[in-house]
């Protein structure tokens, strides 16, 4: 028992805030973009498709990699938000959320994505006849007759984000309360060999993501029920 | 008045054609369109609700709603529309149906009311069955009161004796709201008794247009009774074949010789008519 008291619980605080933060922005991002993929046929959407789900396929280091060169002082990119703005988007919590966002993109997208494409076409065409503007279609029509995607969308890019480790590593390194996340602290107990923690951090993770997903796929179930 | 005249090359799966039709529809009108499957009918209706874009002119008493220059945006066309599958708002009431269109609770309840709908106000769509679904559909397209009501095959998905009732209800809403309207059918009994004026499309062109009456009946010569039927089977007994013949929704037998028989085939079209006697009414009861 004695190492529950002594567990640090900062990186899982920490892992859950990074998670938060990311699921929110990129809602707010991925919903225009997963609309726009849903009802263009733009000859531009696989460009846009294979962009977005480019974090899947590519090794997290490699994205990493990229990231930090990007955000980094050294790149046009990263001297401009220095340089103008004020912030560093490296080895600190607000490079985290960047890299994050870009790393858990396709998460947020996709499942929004073809919950829109699973819409009844008509339903928004009945809509648009009766007057109303495309914005207010996605609201009071599209939105609403999606309700399981976007959960799906939200809480695999969370528990996404909570899992995630080589881009989290590569950007954010391992400040203790700035960048060191639950993944990132059980690597480095494992590192130093200290596998009584590193079982206890690891359960905890497990356990939590069992729940996070469980809790989806019950939810989901039900609402089926109630749409058929 | 509602002047049509549309220009479009359409990619189908019968290979391209050109939809090119022309023609004016007086204010009032219960037109029906009908022709086979691919022939350009939806598009038609799509073309006229602003869904699909489109070469030519629209205009709907003197509004332009399509020419060289101009187009109409679908929010702003008074339209209503009547889907093959309701689409309806699945996350909405039967109520909250109806307002989103228009937050008029007056002609809501109205038209809830005609269409005896009103116990089922608060149900959502998904409770309901194909027909009442269908109603609620029909109630939303009149919510805005439109000059125009487009219904593609409106009724197709439903059993008989549900599509009497509603084709009585559809009525009942053309004349009370006096919309000019424009129904795709199939149903020869549905054109002859809701449309007073019926125009058959082909490979996008009009090949016919006229009264009900004279483009519907197929009685042809001296022949008394005509029905157009399928042939399901052709049965050898004996010395002679019968064929089972579905017209409508009845299946009836007629006896061929053996030349007829090798003739005609499964599956085929075909017209069962007689002449040589009286037809005699009776009573159904």
């Amino acid at each position: 028992m004695n190492y529950l008291n002594t567990l640090e619980i900062e990186p899982f605080i920490l892992s859950f805030k990074l998670a938060l933060t990311t699921t929110i922005i990129l809602f707010i991002i991925a919903l225009p973009l997963a609309w726009y993929l849903s009802q263009t046929k733009s000859k531009i959407k696989p460009v846009l498709e294979a962009l977005t789900a480019l974090p899947i396929v590519l090794p997290p280091s490699v994205l990493g990699f990229y990231l930090l060169y990007t955000l980094s002082l050294n790149s046009p990119i990263g001297s401009f938000f220095d340089e103008y703005l004020g912030i560093k988007l490296v080895f600190n919590f607000t490079g985290l959320v960047v890299a994050s966002c870009f790393y858990s993109l396709p998460f947020m997208v996709q499942p929004m994505q073809s919950g829109f494409e699973s819409l009844n076409k008509n339903m928004l065409e009945a809509s648009y006849i009766s007057g109303k503007s495309k914005l207010r279609t996605l609201f009071s029509v599209g939105l609403p007759n999606i309700k399981p995607a976007l959960l799906t969308a939200i809480i695999i890019t969370f528990a996404h984000t909570v899992g995630e480790f080589g881009v989290v590593l590569m950007v954010g390194g391992s400040i203790p309360n700035e960048t060191k996340v639950a993944s990132v602290a059980i690597y480095e107990y494992v590192e130093i060999l200290d596998y009584t923690n590193a079982h206890i951090y690891s359960a905890i993770m497990l356990i939590m993501s069992f729940i996070v997903l469980f809790g989806v796929y019950v939810f989901n179930a039900k609402q089926k029920k109630t749409f058929i | 008045m509602i002047k049509i005249d549309i220009n479009k090359q359409l990619h189908g799966s019968n290979g391209s054609m050109t939809l090119n039709v022309n023609f004016n529809i007086k204010k009032g009108d219960f037109i029906a369109l009908t022709g086979l499957s691919g022939s350009g009918k939806t598009t038609l209706l799509r073309i006229l609700a602003g869904l699909e874009e489109s070469k030519g002119n629209i205009s709907v008493d003197n509004q332009v709603w399509l020419d060289d220059k101009s187009y109409l945006n679908i929010q702003k066309r008074d339209i209503g529309f009547v889907f093959q599958d309701y689409a309806l708002f699945d996350n909405m009431s039967v109520e909250q149906n109806l307002l989103y269109v228009e937050k008029d609770k007056k002609l809501a309840n109205k038209l809830l009311k005609l269409t005896e709908l009103t116990q089922l106000a608060k149900r959502m769509p998904s409770t309901l069955s194909g027909g009442q679904k269908q109603r609620v559909s029909l109630c939303r397209a009149m919510m805005n009161k439109p000059k125009l009501l487009l219904m593609d095959e409106p009724l197709s998905a439903l059993d008989p004796s549900m599509r009497l009732k509603l084709q009585n209800e559809i009525l009942r809403l053309h004349k009370e709201f006096n919309t000019t309207t424009i129904m795709v059918s199939h149903e020869p009994s549905e054109m002859y008794r809701l449309a007073n004026r019926v125009l058959v499309i082909q490979q996008g062109k009009i090949i016919q247009d006229g009264h009900p009456k004279d483009i519907l009946l197929k009685t042809s010569g001296s022949q008394k009774f005509s029905f157009e039927g399928e042939i399901l089977d052709i049965i050898k007994t004996d010395v002679i074949y019968i064929a089972i013949i579905s017209i409508a929704q009845q299946l009836v037998e007629v006896v061929l010789c053996e030349d007829e028989a090798k003739e005609y085939n499964i599956g085929e079209k075909v017209r069962v008519g007689t002449k040589a006697f009286s037809p005699t009414l009776s009573k159904y009861n």
